[in-house]
């Protein structure tokens, strides 16, 4: 998928300046931020209990909490803001990846259960199960886990997405089936007969690759590690988007039959947004689940995917770092308010989404732009008409990624 | 441009900033010379139904407390956060109640899930936690007081009533979640070794919030038309128990014909029910709103002023935080102190009156010992008590109708120390302490 | 009369106290029918009731007896107390079983309790005086548990079969099937002796039946089986499965072969068309799912599937119509028997105009966006539901259902349809016949059309558009409204009641086409049917996850649902 059409010093100067975009000026801020965030976070908290400084274990994990967040917020920007597709059922790829890893985490459990048993988990002894069921087989080994992070989530989006795309369900039907797919499979997981613990879903985690999950050590390398995934997704999402493909994406979301008439397999490519989207959301889920110690059918809920598409919207959609923004925003003011207004932070949160979506149709990033426009706008009044109108269309093909 | 962007910069950057750095600042503070109690109840989302209540139970007590002078000639402050019925947010709730907040006990939870989701990091941070609602036992935390029933202060009793009224035929339908299948599994176990057939048991699960039940009451009327008596044992959870009574009452299936036991349905639940065609159907609890005493009075009148309405009704989780939060109090006096350690010691033993008379007691396995009482509904949406044990009944925190669990027992003072040490093995497993 | 009581009481006693008690229970019960049906039926032309036959004191202290906190010992004093033959102790014991005999906890004085706004109103059973109003914590109702309520039931069976009234005759007879007494038999056979009317008779010869069905005699059991083939209630299924039933030992619980094979070949034909009704019974419980599905969908079909908006807050409205219904019930207590009449317009006007205030202050600044229509519905949806916790507290609040709406309409013992359900089929359609009017057939409905097929054509010729698009909005709120209603009737209402069937609402209307009321009508429907139809062989959750899966197929197939728009409108 690489474009020839650029003159390129070499295949992986080309892949790291697409990934690496000069002109992603809010981006490489993200980075940046991001990178002072990983290298600092871990270090105060190495630092004394008493020191003004400190970050405590607590925060550390909110934050792991948040940089997940932040990768699944990323693949439904993704997915949505570039190609149009607004999947209501991306929190089942999150939590099927999620799953996967807490599969792996339960295997590691062993014989310190609550029953002692050595190969069985507690849910299944309880059930009165003998052996384990086939789908669990394997999962004692964490490179299968991570395997399975990877490819359930992405042969659901390309089983589905296959069936979907190519019988051109687009819209509204599309959102309201994923939506179908993620409530499904809620129900599904809910029941005890399944085998994944039922409602009370996978949890008692003891340790991932034999390190503690209770040590601090433990937590800050899966905040470390989250932060360079995050910073890897947000890479390769970038590279795609200002690739060739990125480009026929975009064109697939603005005019889809055009895209069809010019030749291009239009299921092709939502084919690959969707399932690389699905691969990452899995990822997210994946190293969600040692950070937050559990993992149940609560995730698949409907509510929660809707939850996720109003990150992205809040954020700025079609930005890619406004939906990381947008998670982090949106989870922070729901820890700060169900702490310090549990009786009304319904009201703040409802309202917070009402106003941004009327107010601030291009999410906070596009504040900046809207303060800037006000702002030309009382200037071109009094300065020079033709001036204005420069800056205006240079402004506007750096802060807003629209490629139109 | 260049310095268009990077005002930008700047802004994303003092954002987060701001945000790292009122991490930091909230962290910092630590407790004054209050006593902190954490309140970790879910206020929105599917569980607010219930667990609003005991919050304000909570509420309710630390007021009752401080106008008593509150502890150690300290005020006790209440932080209540909202979980929101997520069971992540749990979690993540509890570690901010002990970590950035330093309470000094939390009461909190209402489902199994949110429980399981907590104890990690209640152990790990060497928290307390006072549990106050019915639960399917096969747990004993070292951090955890669990004042709610255990299977064998609710289930057995129940169903040895109803034995003794001439069921014969049993059906046991509840909410596909871990409560009930241990409670079934439990059950069908000890009617088995009653000599009750197993074509005579039933056994249904439904999904949480089963709003269609024609089907399934259709079933039990067809169940029930096999010539014995029959009787259901309901675990259906909340908001399922309201369109499942509706439809038994409108399919004509009176509590006389085939009766229901419910485990989970209380004067709270009631209270959204119009109870005319469910009088008779019954509760197993530890207690009623109409058991008659003098604290059971006092304790009505209290909750009636304190949520200022005279219609609010009690129910037994209410109980259970009573007795939980005056036990931790007077095991905070005894111990002299708020330390998690010296409270935990301090609690064993511990007494403090029942609101349907007689005396609670904690256990070292962290249980109560508690009356079963068993009532019928009456069409005020109360219940009328038909039947109580003679004494309390001694909260087993494995049961030993199951046989993973027979040989487990729990005691946390020596020699055993251990909330899951197998008698058989002499090995104490599934503790990371 | 008296050598009969007489009788009664000079029976040298019996070894076992309780077979006193049930013999003398037997025949005073037997004396006193004896007295009221000659008196009924000899000289039926006389009105005047029959006379006292105790005086006032022994009545009082039967009475009081009642109130004893021991159920064996109150078991007894009901007995006693029903042995009276007096014309008081019919009304105190249906005052009895439906809870509305209370005492005064000062005085323990028994009376009859009426509920006067928040007072209660005792009145002497004895004097029918009025004792005074107290206050609902200073009485307390007098208790029973379910064998009390039966004995009950099963007395007041027996004194009703001497009544002067056809019906109550019937109903005693219907209530002797349903809870037979060996106790009662004598009254019964006296009862059969008297009674002239056809139907009456049949019943009560079918309740003889049911009684003797444990008769010592095989031949007399034989005979009662014979009497009772071909019923239906599951009553009488449950006596003859009884037959067969193998106890512990291998013996049959019927010891003769004859009777239990006469009871097998009844059994056989009753279940073959147990079986029949048992599937006109899964098709009502499928219709009837499908019309609450309808219900819920239909107002989403006008705000989703009309104008576009994905609207979240749907369910929001339906709790806030059921919410309508419970304050409505709150305000008119004296005639809660047609609130819900009240209810309907209430909560379509309520939500309808919540839906328009809705349309004009976020809704109208979205058109042509409608995935942000999702975030910001859903953002109100949240706030909805924390304004309804806030207001009437996170509790379910108990709706009432009026009486025309409980029990069921039992068409024979094998099927009976629940009227909450039947009429919430009827009222679905009528909801949805109606709609489809005011579309087809009103000035608004066209000028709604034509905004929707083409706004800009539809402005240029003089529609009022933001009008019309106020109106519509709050059209299919008020309709959700409605629904809101039907649901109060079968579910909880409580702040979660939305978010339960959003999603199903959803299903419907994309499963359906979006934009077809048709569509949607056969979606609900289907779905419905086809849902009870998988229940019984995969269970409920089962059931569900098929239907889920089978949509997200169907639309691959299909993909703009069942009954798509054709032509210009079909275009995003």
């Amino acid at each position: 998928m690489t474009t020839n059409d650029r003159p390129v010093t070499g295949p992986i100067a080309h892949i790291l300046s697409l990934a690496f975009d000069k002109n992603d000026v809010g981006g490489r801020r993200f980075l940046l931020i991001l990178a002072v965030v990983t290298v600092a976070v871990p270090l105060l908290n190495m630092l004394p209990e008493t020191s003004p400084f400190y970050v405590s274990t607590y925060t550390l994990t909110l934050m792991g909490k948040y940089l997940c967040y932040a990768i699944l917020a990323l693949s439904v920007d993704l997915i949505w803001g570039y190609c149009g597709i607004m999947s209501l059922g991306h929190g089942a790829f999150f939590t099927l990846g999620g799953y996967a890893m807490g599969m792996y985490l339960m295997r590691q459990i062993g014989e310190r259960g609550v029953y002692g048993d050595p190969i069985l988990p507690d849910f299944m002894v309880f059930l009165d199960w003998s052996e384990l069921p086939w789908y669990w087989l394997g999962f004692d080994s964490f490179s299968f886990a991570m395997l399975m992070v990877l490819v359930v989530p992405g042969l659901l989006a390309f089983i589905f997405g296959w069936l979907a795309f190519r019988s051109r369900v687009t819209g509204v039907y599309l959102s309201i089936i994923t939506q179908a797919m993620t409530y499904a499979l809620m129900l599904a997981f809910f029941r005890n007969d399944m085998g994944f613990g039922g409602n009370n879903g996978l949890t008692d985690f003891k340790d991932i690759l034999g390190f503690s999950l209770q040590a601090d050590s433990t937590r800050a390398i899966l905040f470390v590690i989250t932060a360079l995934a995050l910073a890897l997704a947000y890479l390769l999402s970038r590279f795609i988007v200002n690739s060739k493909l990125g480009r026929v994406i975009v064109s697939v979301r603005d005019a889809e039959s055009r895209t069809r008439f010019i030749g291009y397999k239009v299921e092709h490519y939502k084919l690959f947004v969707f399932v690389l989207s699905a691969v990452i959301a899995g990822i997210a889920g994946a190293l969600y689940v040692p950070q937050v110690g559990i993992i149940n059918p609560g995730e698949f809920s409907p509510i929660n995917s809707i939850e996720i598409i109003i990150w992205v919207a809040i954020g700025g959609r079609g930005t890619l770092y406004g939906a990381i923004l947008g998670a982090i925003l949106v989870n922070y003011a729901k820890t700060y308010f169900t702490g310090a207004l549990p009786e009304v932070w319904l009201f703040m949160l409802g309202g917070l989404f009402v106003v941004t979506t009327l107010y601030l149709p291009k999410g906070v990033i596009g504040i900046a732009n809207q303060v800037k426009d006000r702002y030309r706008e009382q200037a071109s009044k009094k300065q020079d008409q033709q001036m204005d109108s420069i800056k205006t269309e240079n402004a506007d093909t750096l802060s807003v990624e629209d490629p139109n | 441009m260049k310095s268009e962007n990077s005002s930008w910069l700047k802004r994303l950057g003092l954002g987060i900033g701001a945000l790292a750095l009122s991490f930091t600042t909230a962290t910092s503070a630590t407790a004054g010379d209050t006593i902190k109690v954490g309140v970790l109840h879910s206020l929105s989302g599917t569980m607010a139904i219930s667990e609003t209540t005991l919050k304000d139970t909570v509420m309710m007590m630390i007021d009752v407390q401080n106008s008593k002078g509150g502890l150690l000639g300290k005020k006790l402050e209440a932080v209540v956060v909202d979980p929101a019925s997520n069971w992540p947010l749990f979690a993540e709730k509890a570690k901010e109640l002990l970590d950035k907040e330093k309470v000094d006990v939390i009461f909190g939870c209402w489902t199994s899930v949110s429980r399981k989701s907590v104890l990690p990091v209640i152990e790990e941070l060497n928290g307390l936690l006072f549990y106050p609602v019915q639960y399917e036992g096969e747990e004993s935390s070292k951090n955890v007081f669990y004042t709610g029933a255990a299977p064998n202060q609710q289930a057995i009793p129940a169903v040895d009533y109803l034995a003794a009224q001439g069921v014969e035929r049993w059906i046991l339908a509840g909410t596909d979640y871990v409560y009930p299948r241990t409670t079934n599994k439990i059950l069908e176990s000890y009617l088995k070794s009653q000599g009750v057939k197993p074509e005579d048991i039933m056994i249904n699960y439904t999904p949480f919030g089963h709003s269609d039940w024609q089907t399934i009451v259709s079933n039990i009327k067809a169940f029930g038309s096999k010539g014995k008596k029959t009787a259901v044992v309901s675990t259906i959870n909340g908001d399922a128990n309201v369109p499942f009574y509706k439809e038994l009452g409108n399919q004509g299936i009176s509590a006389e014909d085939i009766p229901v036991i419910a485990f989970s349905v209380g004067e709270e639940e009631l209270s959204g029910i119009d109870t005319a065609p469910l009088v008779g159907h019954l509760a197993a609890w530890n207690y009623f709103m109409s058991a008659e005493s003098k604290d059971n009075d006092a304790f009505i009148d209290n909750w009636q002023k304190y949520i200022k309405s005279d219609e609010r009704v009690t129910n037994d989780p209410m109980e259970a935080t009573y007795i939980g939060f005056n036990m931790w109090a007077k095991a905070v006096e005894k111990a002299n102190s708020v330390d998690v350690d010296t409270v935990r010691e301090a609690m064993y033993g511990v007494t403090v009156p029942n609101l349907t008379g007689g005396i609670a007691v904690m256990n070292t396995n962290h249980h109560l010992s508690k009356p079963v009482l068993i009532g019928e509904i009456q069409d005020d949406g109360q219940f009328e008590i038909v039947w109580q044990t003679k004494g309390e009944v001694t909260g087993d925190a494995w049961t030993n109708y199951l046989p993973e669990s027979k040989w487990v027992v729990s005691d946390w003072t020596a020699p055993i120390s251990c909330g899951n040490y197998n008698i058989k093995t002499g090995k104490c497993s599934g503790q990371v302490y | 009369m008296t050598i009969i009581q007489k009788q009664s009481t000079q029976r040298p006693s019996l070894p076992h106290p309780i077979k006193t008690i049930k013999l003398t229970f037997l025949l005073g019960i037997y004396g006193f029918l004896l007295a009221i049906s000659t008196f009924a039926f000899a000289v039926p032309e006389s009105t005047e009731p029959p006379p006292s036959l105790t005086n006032d004191s022994i009545f009082e202290t039967a009475l009081n007896k009642l109130n004893q906190k021991n159920f064996a010992q109150k078991n007894q004093a009901i007995t006693e107390f029903s042995n009276l033959k007096d014309n008081r102790v019919l009304n105190t014991l249906i005052a009895l079983k439906e809870g509305e005999l209370f005492y005064v906890k000062k005085t323990k004085q028994i009376g009859f309790s009426e509920k006067k706004e928040a007072l209660y109103v005792l009145t002497d059973p004895v004097t029918s005086k009025i004792i005074g109003e107290f206050k609902k914590r200073k009485i307390k109702k007098i208790s029973l548990n379910n064998s009390l309520r039966t004995l009950i039931r099963q007395t007041i069976a027996g004194l009703q079969l001497s009544s002067q009234d056809k019906q109550t005759r019937l109903d005693a007879a219907t209530s002797i099937i349903k809870k037979p007494s060996k106790d009662l038999l004598p009254t019964l056979e006296k009862a059969i002796a008297l009674e002239t009317d056809e139907t009456v008779l049949l019943r009560l010869t079918k309740a003889r039946a049911v009684i003797n069905i444990s008769d010592p005699s095989a031949d007399v059991r034989l005979a009662s089986v014979h009497r009772l083939e071909g019923s239906l209630l599951p009553e009488i299924r449950s006596l003859l499965n009884a037959m067969l039933i193998v106890e512990d030992d291998g013996s049959f619980r019927e010891p003769s072969e004859e009777v239990r094979a006469a009871a097998t070949i009844a059994l056989e034909s009753i279940n073959d068309q147990v079986q029949v009704y048992k599937f006109a019974e899964n098709l009502f419980f499928g219709i009837s799912l499908g019309s609450v599905l309808l219900l819920s969908a239909v107002g989403l079909a006008i705000t989703f599937g009309v104008m576009g908006v994905i609207n979240m807050a749907h369910g929001e409205m339906m709790m806030i119509g059921a919410y309508t219904t419970y304050v409505i019930q709150l305000l008119m207590p004296n005639h809660i028997e047609y609130s819900l009449m009240v209810a309907i317009p209430a909560a379509f006007l309520v939500a309808g105009l919540m839906g328009i205030i809705i349309e004009r202050g976020i809704i109208r600044h979205l058109y042509g966006r409608p995935l942000e229509t999702l975030l910001a519905t859903f953002g109100l949806s949240l706030v909805l539901q924390q304004l309804v916790r806030s207001i009437f507290s996170p509790l379910n609040r108990s709706v009432y259902t009026p009486d025309w709406m409980s029990g069921s309409w039992e068409i024979n013992g094998a099927l009976s349809l629940t009227y909450n359900r039947l009429y919430i089929i009827f009222f679905a359609l009528a909801v949805l016949i109606a709609l489809i009017l005011l579309l087809k057939k009103s000035r608004f409905g066209l000028q709604m059309r034509a905004v929707t097929q083409n706004r800009s054509m539809a402005r240029a010729i003089g529609i009022r558009t933001s009008w019309v698009d106020a109106m519509t909005f709050g059209l299919g709120s008020g309709i959700a409204g409605i629904a809101g209603v039907a649901l109060s009737q079968l579910t909880n209402v409580g702040p979660n009641l939305g978010q339960a069937y959003i999603i199903d609402s959803f299903m419907v209307v994309v499963f359906g086409g979006v934009g077809n009321l048709f569509g949607t009508f056969f979606a609900a429907m289907s779905l419905g049917i086809a849902n009870k139809f998988i229940e019984p062989y995969a269970g409920a959750v089962l059931a569900k996850i098929l239907i889920l899966v089978f949509i997200i197929i169907f639309i691959q197939r299909r993909p703009r649902g069942l009954f798509a728009l054709k032509g210009r409108a079909a275009e995003d």
